[in-house]
């Protein structure tokens, strides 16, 4: 949660790294939807949204189309809430940040942006909100990272990185716009993420 | 901290057990979390499905042995935006009626394992007493003359969307203070955002142990940036007791009317209104009226309030003060 904290950990991308791998995956998104006005890129709180907005940037600069730009946040969608009686949650409930989508989805192609993808989870969850808005022709998913361990048929459309982790270890994304630093990382930790 | 009621009973390792009972349970970190949460469900209603998932299964039981249209029907319709399921049990055909004990009707509803009870009743500590004998979370949607949280916290939540800010405002509170569990739990609200409130009315009327000035004189709305009237509460009158010699001397004194306001300057009221004597119908019905507001944030303030009783509210927002500092 304390985004700001040192974190140390085994470097898997640096920025050169990251900035490449965006960069693919801006392309993979121009050769993938021909009609690139249809398509919105809709970034997850809090680290999704920084990457759908450098991704509309780099579809701006090598198609001559901008994207239309949107975020979602998914904490009212979660599938573990609830406190009952004093339990603890099961995992700590994130601030609440804003949901913008200042576009009708009808007709579009939204790609649904995120930094890692885990559990697939958090991916239902952003589905499912973005349902409430409208009702998108088509919603594809871009992560910058795939760490495996989907609890959920979810599969990505876009993916930067594969990364194979345990479970007991975590993916770090770091970016400029939120940590002041690019990179992902590769922390030990015991505590469970649920992205 | 996040602090609101813990039960000492229980091992200091589990988080407290959450419940809503009174204004003086909460502080300016737990109101200003409140605020922002309303803002984003406020935000949600705004879309075309206005129903949000959060709180799918969940069942909130709404006891009231009062009547109330707001804020029966606000509570109830928090619960169904946030998916909840939601029972009303109103004292009018119940077995209430057939003088079954609160705790009594506490426990027979604890057995349907409700997740909040919201709770209003006429006699002070009822909510306290519901928490104590069932499990569930509970809210105070106000008991007798003692306190009525959500509302104040829908009137600061008001307050802030229409001035913009909380912080150096004054707000007269005019009429029947020493009845208002408004206004009791107002003032306490105003004491931690730092509000100044001024009480107006009635000598008889105004309890001397609020820290807030009283004064008599209706002149002194004045300088007020909002007057905030109160409902004359005939049925927590005494028989007999002449707290005010009638009620047109009332309106004739402390009723407002448009001649007693400066433009420009809002007016707000709990309700139900009596029209005509605490509040002139004009004044209502102005453009500087935030009455139907007030009823609008309701909504929204009692889903933040329930989704915050249940969660414990988002962390994050400690989580992002310390990553602030650091």
């Amino acid at each position: 949660m304390n985004a700001h904290a040192p974190v140390r950990g085994k470097t898997l991308l640096d920025a050169d790294a990251l900035g490449r791998t965006l960069s693919r995956i801006a392309h993979e998104i121009i050769e993938g939807n021909p009609e690139l006005e249809e398509v919105a890129l809709v970034g997850i709180q809090t680290r999704g949204v920084p990457l759908a907005r450098r991704l509309a940037r780099l579809i701006e600069e090598r198609a001559g189309v901008e994207p239309a730009l949107g975020a979602v946040d998914i904490t009212f969608y979660r599938d573990d809430v609830s406190v009952r009686g004093g339990e603890a949650p099961l995992a700590a409930q994130p601030v609440v940040r804003a949901t913008q989508l200042d576009f009708p989805l009808e007709g579009r192609t939204v790609v649904l942006v995120d930094d890692v993808l885990y559990t697939g989870r958090t991916i239902r969850a952003a589905i499912e909100a973005l349902f409430d808005y409208g009702r998108p022709a088509r919603v594809q998913l871009a992560v910058l990272v795939d760490r495996g361990h989907r609890e959920l048929p979810i599969r990505p459309d876009y993916v930067g990185k594969n990364l194979p982790t345990a479970r007991g270890e975590r993916i770090q994304v770091q970016l400029v716009e939120v940590d002041e630093v690019d990179a992902v990382l590769l922390v030990e930790t015991p505590e469970e993420e649920s992205g | 901290m996040i602090r609101l009621v813990s039960d000492d009973l229980r091992p200091p390792a589990n988080p407290p057990r959450r419940h809503l009972l009174s204004v003086g349970d909460l502080t300016r970190d737990d109101v200003e979390r409140l605020l922002a949460t309303a803002r984003t469900f406020e935000s949600s209603l705004e879309r075309h499905v206005k129903k949000l998932p959060t709180l799918k299964g969940h069942l909130i039981v709404n006891l009231f042995y009062e009547s109330s249209t707001r804020t029966s029907s606000s509570f109830e319709l928090a619960a169904k935006r946030l998916s909840a399921d939601t029972l009303t049990v109103k004292s009018l055909g119940s077995s209430v009626d057939k003088g079954e004990s609160l705790k009594d009707t506490a426990l027979t509803l604890g057995a349907y394992d409700p997740d909040v009870i919201v709770i209003r009743h006429p006699q002070i500590g009822a909510p306290q007493l519901v928490a104590r004998v069932t499990e569930a979370h509970v809210v105070n949607a106000g008991d007798g003359k003692h306190q009525h949280p959500t509302q104040a916290l829908l009137d600061l939540y008001t307050l802030r969307e229409e001035l913009g800010r909380l912080e150096g405002l004054h707000v007269a509170i005019v009429g029947d203070v020493l009845h208002s569990r408004v206004a009791r739990s107002l003032v306490q609200a105003f004491a931690l955002v730092g509000i100044r409130g001024t009480l107006v009315g009635p000598p008889a009327l105004l309890p001397r142990e609020l820290p807030a000035e009283t004064t008599t004189d209706i002149e002194a709305i004045r300088d007020a940036d909002v007057v905030y009237v109160l409902r004359m509460q005939n049925e927590r009158m005494e028989a007999g007791a002449n707290f005010v010699p009638s009620l047109a001397e009332y309106t004739a004194r402390w009723g407002i009317t448009p001649e007693r306001l400066r433009p420009g300057q809002k007016v707000m009221h709990p309700g139900p209104m009596n029209r005509g004597v605490e509040i002139d119908p004009r004044v209502a019905d102005s453009a500087d009226s935030l009455i139907t507001r007030q009823v609008r944030s309701g909504v929204v303030v009692r889903m933040a309030v329930l989704y915050d009783v249940l969660t414990g509210g988002p962390v994050g927002v400690q989580a992002l003060a310390a990553a602030e500092v650091a």
